[in-house]
């Protein structure tokens, strides 16, 4: 659909981006990727198993020239650890994206927000089109956007747990706070959840677990395809206010 | 000479990080190279000279969405 964004001059055609992670094998990586129909692909950076060889790469089933490849910094704990992990995907990839991850508890996989907004500024001095994931809280994505994120990346639930979008009225304010774009990242369980968001004007989402966990990820990859089609496209249309009571559709002149 | 790769000891001839991904069949087109901390851009491969005892790290790109935890 005619529906393309602009981030820091790269386009975007699709509103759905999907992880990598979870799947049962490249192939099916692949399969649910082309599903999608996503053009952003994250991935994480690890180190090469020198003593086994043979194992096969991501990227011959990802091809970086269909898709955009976003390296993320998942996994990392600390402001240094994010930098280096930055630092090596810029070399090994082909663009200066990156999906910036500083985790701050092992359990609920929330972000340490102070040290997010230091390696976001270092990064985005350094060049970087930094995509922060971030918490559901405006104040932080705020700071985000003035330490120079290219956009925010609010979590709508805690990563892998499917609860959906938990606080939509904190996700109204930081679109209203934020000028860069919102992309929601972890939390959607099913489409529905990927619906809400866009409903509520995001600009994207990010989706990992709900697609490689589903029973069938390839036919949960297609469902999110739509579901983020239908949220946008109710987002832009403009939907009735709620009201507490009933308001007949059908015209009283006429009736017997 | 020996060096530390990816966390463990390698013994090696190679005399540069090009030879280095050489001898450990790495096409240099889809990997990183860190060594001592340092990221060595990839056009500077052939002639970056390793020393014995340099820490090397060659990492790539996997499968990882929201999170996986490190060294899994």
């Amino acid at each position: 659909m005619g529906d393309r964004f602009l981030i820091k001059g790269i386009e975007f055609r699709s509103r759905l981006w999907i992880g990598t992670g979870k799947y049962k094998n490249f192939e099916e990586t692949a399969r649910a990727a082309d599903a999608s129909g996503a053009d952003v692909i994250t991935v994480a950076v690890r180190r090469v198993n020198i003593v086994d060889r043979r194992s096969e790469n991501l990227l011959d089933y990802i091809d970086p020239k269909k898709y955009k490849i976003l390296p993320n910094t998942a996994g990392c704990y600390t402001v240094p650890d994010a930098l280096r992990y930055s630092r090596l995907a810029r070399e090994a990839g082909v663009s200066d994206m990156v999906k910036l991850e500083v985790i701050g508890d092992e359990k609920t996989l929330f972000p340490d927000t102070a040290g997010l907004l230091r390696a976001t500024e270092i990064l985005a001095k350094e060049g970087f089109a930094v995509f922060p994931y971030t918490n559901d809280d405006p104040v932080v994505a705020k700071r985000l956007e003035d330490a120079g994120a290219v956009a925010v990346m609010p979590l709508g639930a805690p990563i892998g747990s499917g609860l959906g979008i938990r606080n939509p009225y904190n996700m109204k304010i930081i679109l209203e706070v934020a000028k860069v774009p919102v992309i929601v990242d972890a939390g959607v369980g099913t489409a529905s959840d990927a619906t809400v968001a866009m409903e509520l004007g995001c600009d994207a989402v990010l989706i990992n677990t709900a697609i490689a966990e589903a029973k069938d990820p390839i036919a949960m990859a297609e469902a999110m395809k739509y579901a983020v089609i239908a949220g946008r496209l109710a987002y832009k249309s403009g939907r009735i206010p709620k009201k507490l009571y009933g308001a007949a559709s059908s015209p009283i002149e006429g009736m017997l | 000479m020996r060096l530390k790769v990816n966390g463990g000891d390698y013994e090696t001839k190679a005399e540069t990080i090009g030879q280095l991904l050489g001898e450990l069949e790495i096409m240099p087109e889809r990997v990183a190279v860190e060594v001592n901390l340092e990221v060595i851009k990839r056009a500077d491969f052939g002639n970056y000279g390793l020393k014995d005892g340099d820490v090397v790290e060659i990492i790539y790109f996997v499968g990882g969405g929201e999170i996986w935890a490190i060294d899994s």
